[in-house]
């Protein structure tokens, strides 16, 4: 086998491999649809983030427009800081309010914007103020427990409450 | 012993080997080889005769002794000294030792390829000439495959003198062969030392090839010791019986026939340890 | 008593040995891949005989595997009423696991087997030490390329592997089965994240050539130059790389896969 038909074979091969990549890297997987740089960071604070994940899905009326790019805690309020990589053609209105919400019954978590009313946009960098925490199954437990217990005026209730840990 | 040759190219100086741990090969050898002729070393098979090769190509260290390449030490952990000696030496392995995915052209245009910068056309002038000198220009295309083992070996001793290597080693260069090619390699031996200028020098355990060409000889024994040493006619008219059951081929002398083992009569049992 | 004691200690220190004679055996290769990147044609010729040749047995195992997944997976998820996630495991399982391991074990058997058979016969032949008396570092001239090239080619098989695999699956599921194309790339696309689900998996099949070609040189390298030894030198290959490609694959798994 001659010397050029070798080195032609091993473009073939290693062009193939760079089409493999490549076919993996768009159809397969989800670099298609936004690439990182054309994004805008928004911040929110919750007090339950719940089972809310990095690079979780931001999501407004159901479509994705962003990624949870960070989850820390505050330090001095204690709350969950969650930063937001929103897509820049997107914008909301400063006084939407963003929730925890569940995808399914019981799937992921993901973040959901409500849009406000203001003609006012948030910018890069600004905090979403309005929040609601993520629902923890303990707490609608011993909600409804609770209010299970108020119902039937039984000394039982506040001994149920105090049971489940108190927790909000 | 340097009295004997004159100029000296390769001196071996009481030289002992052993692999790592193993037995004793060399023991406290002393070997020259003169500029320009043909020196034989002859032995029995496992006497340390492609050992000693090995040592002078710098393949190991030696435990103790020297061994000096034109008045300079071989250094066996010396990387650069070697890569330098190297260059100007040939060998030449037992079945030729070819580079099996090559043809013979390319096998022969090897080390002009690696060593110099010459280009195409002048290298294939040299490895035509030296394919020439062994007979072999026809053969250049064909596969390694495709040839015979006397051919293998000519092509083989084509390409250990690509280089005009001023030492050149043959590993048992007439193993194998049949009588026809057997004569062509001592011819191409003899005649490539004298054309060339170059020293030779030949193991083998074939003493009338090897007396045909050579011009002085060593005789090692199985001991790892030089039993004997002179021209061809000196060891052929020797007394010393090692070296008359050497050079007649006697199956039993010094050198005996039954391996060591316990009086016959006991094996059978015919008669009590 | 004590001897068995001795013998333990003795098979302990020739572990220790070994180990070290492989590490000294690596370095001395990867201080010979300079050398043989200067002859680039040596390391191309290398990655065709390595890489090109086995395209076959990869691309068709891709398929095949591609085919079973889909189908294994499919009755699965179906009584869970979850079908449509069948493209997104299907990635998952190829790119992150399948691809680089089941490539890396085919690798090992058809290149690494090869390979440790060619070693091993030059160097029975006497081939390597005849490039070394002619002041040619066989290392650099005939391992290292090799290595190179083993390298270059485990990654872009792995890739085509699983590639492949996910076309096959794509035939099985919609084609065959009829779960419905658009969900089976959206779900797919949404799920697979191109750095830790590709990239790692490039990652793991990078380890694993390396692991498959080493070995495969060390034991030609090393074999006792006797038909038998080299006989015996292509099992080792075999075995050794897959249990390496093996127990790296949980390894790296651990590191890579397992949420903080």
């Amino acid at each position: 086998m001659g010397k050029k038909s070798i080195e032609t074979f091993v473009g073939i091969f290693v062009l193939l491999g760079f089409l493999g990549i490549v076919f993996l890297a768009l159809k397969a997987a989800n670099l298609g649809s936004f690439s990182s740089g054309e994004t805008y960071q928004l911040t929110a604070r919750f007090d339950n983030i719940g089972g809310l994940k990095v690079r979780a899905p931001v999501k407004s009326a159901g479509v994705t427009v962003g990624r949870v790019a960070s989850i820390t805690l505050d330090p001095q309020r204690f709350q969950g800081l969650v930063k937001l990589d929103i897509q820049r053609g997107v914008q909301f209105p400063n006084d939407s309010s963003a929730r925890i919400l569940t995808s399914g019954l019981l799937g992921d978590q993901y973040l959901g914007i409500e849009p406000g009313a203001q003609e006012k946009m948030y910018a890069g960098g600004d905090e979403i103020k309005q929040t609601q925490s993520a629902v923890v199954l303990e707490s609608l437990i011993s909600q409804f427990l609770f209010s299970k217990a108020a119902d039937a005026g039984s000394t039982t209730a506040p001994a149920a409450a105090a049971s489940s840990g108190g927790k909000k | 012993m340097t009295e004997l040759h004159g100029d000296v190219m390769i001196a071996v100086d009481q030289v002992v080997f052993g692999y790592d741990g193993g037995r004793t090969i060399l023991n406290d050898v002393s070997l020259a080889f003169g500029r320009g002729k043909v020196t034989a070393i002859l032995g029995g098979s496992g006497c340390g005769k492609t050992t000693l090769l090995r040592l002078i190509g710098g393949v190991y260290p030696v435990t103790r002794g020297e061994i000096r390449f034109d008045d300079q030490v071989i250094d066996a952990r010396n990387m650069e000294q070697l890569f330098t000696l190297r260059r100007r030496l040939g060998m030449l392995f037992q079945f030729g030792a070819l580079f099996t995915d090559l043809t013979v052209f390319e096998n022969v245009a090897f080390p002009l390829r690696e060593h110099t910068d010459l280009d195409e056309t002048m290298i294939r002038d040299i490895v035509l000439m030296k394919l020439n000198a062994v007979g072999l220009r026809g053969a250049a295309q064909l596969r390694i495959a495709e040839i015979s083992g006397g051919m293998a070996r000519r092509v083989a001793l084509a390409r250990a003198i690509a280089l005009d290597p001023e030492l050149i080693m043959y590993d048992e260069p007439f193993a194998g062969l049949d009588p026809i090619s057997m004569s062509v390699a001592a011819n191409l031996i003899r005649t490539l030392n004298d054309t060339t200028g170059a020293t030779s020098i030949l193991v083998s355990h074939d003493v009338d090839e090897c007396f045909s060409i050579c011009d002085y000889a060593y005789l090692l024994s199985s001991q790892g010791k030089v039993v004997a040493h002179g021209k061809p006619e000196q060891l052929a008219a020797s007394e010393d019986p090692e070296v008359r059951q050497f050079i007649r081929g006697e199956p039993d002398g010094p050198v005996r026939f039954h391996y060591p083992a316990k009086p016959l009569a006991e094996d059978f049992g015919v008669r009590a340890p | 008593m004590t001897s068995a004691i001795d013998r333990l200690g003795r098979a302990a220190l020739e572990l220790l040995r070994i180990f070290g004679h492989h590490a000294t055996f690596f370095l001395e290769l990867l201080r010979a891949c300079p050398a043989a990147l200067r002859r680039p044609y040596l390391v191309v010729a290398q990655i065709h005989a390595i890489g090109n040749l086995s395209l076959v047995i990869i691309l068709s195992s891709g398929l095949a595997v591609g085919f079973v997944l889909a189908l294994q997976m499919y009755y699965a998820l179906v009584t869970y009423g979850a079908a449509e996630s069948l493209g997104l495991i299907v990635n998952l399982s190829l790119t992150r696991e399948l691809g680089p391991v089941v490539t890396a074990l085919l690798f090992a058997g058809r290149a690494g087997t090869s390979l440790t058979a060619e070693i091993g016969l030059m160097k029975a032949g006497e081939q390597l030490a005849a490039m070394d008396m002619m002041a040619i570092d066989p290392k650099s001239r005939v391992l290292a390329p090799r290595f190179i090239a083993g390298l270059v080619s485990m990654p872009i098989l792995a890739v085509l592997f699983s590639a492949v695999g996910i076309m096959g699956a794509y035939v099985v599921a919609v084609l065959l089965i009829g779960v419905d194309a658009g969900n089976f790339w959206s779900i797919m696309q949404s799920g697979v994240d191109v750095r830790r689900d590709i990239g790692n998996g490039v990652i793991k099949s990078f380890v694993f050539g390396l692991i498959c070609t080493f070995v495969a040189l060390y034991q030609g390298y090393e074999a006792e130059a006797t038909p038998e030894g080299v006989a015996h030198g292509t099992t080792r290959t075999v075995v050794i790389a897959s249990l390496g490609v093996l127990v790296m694959d949980f390894v790296l798994t651990a590191l890579m896969f397992t949420t903080p």
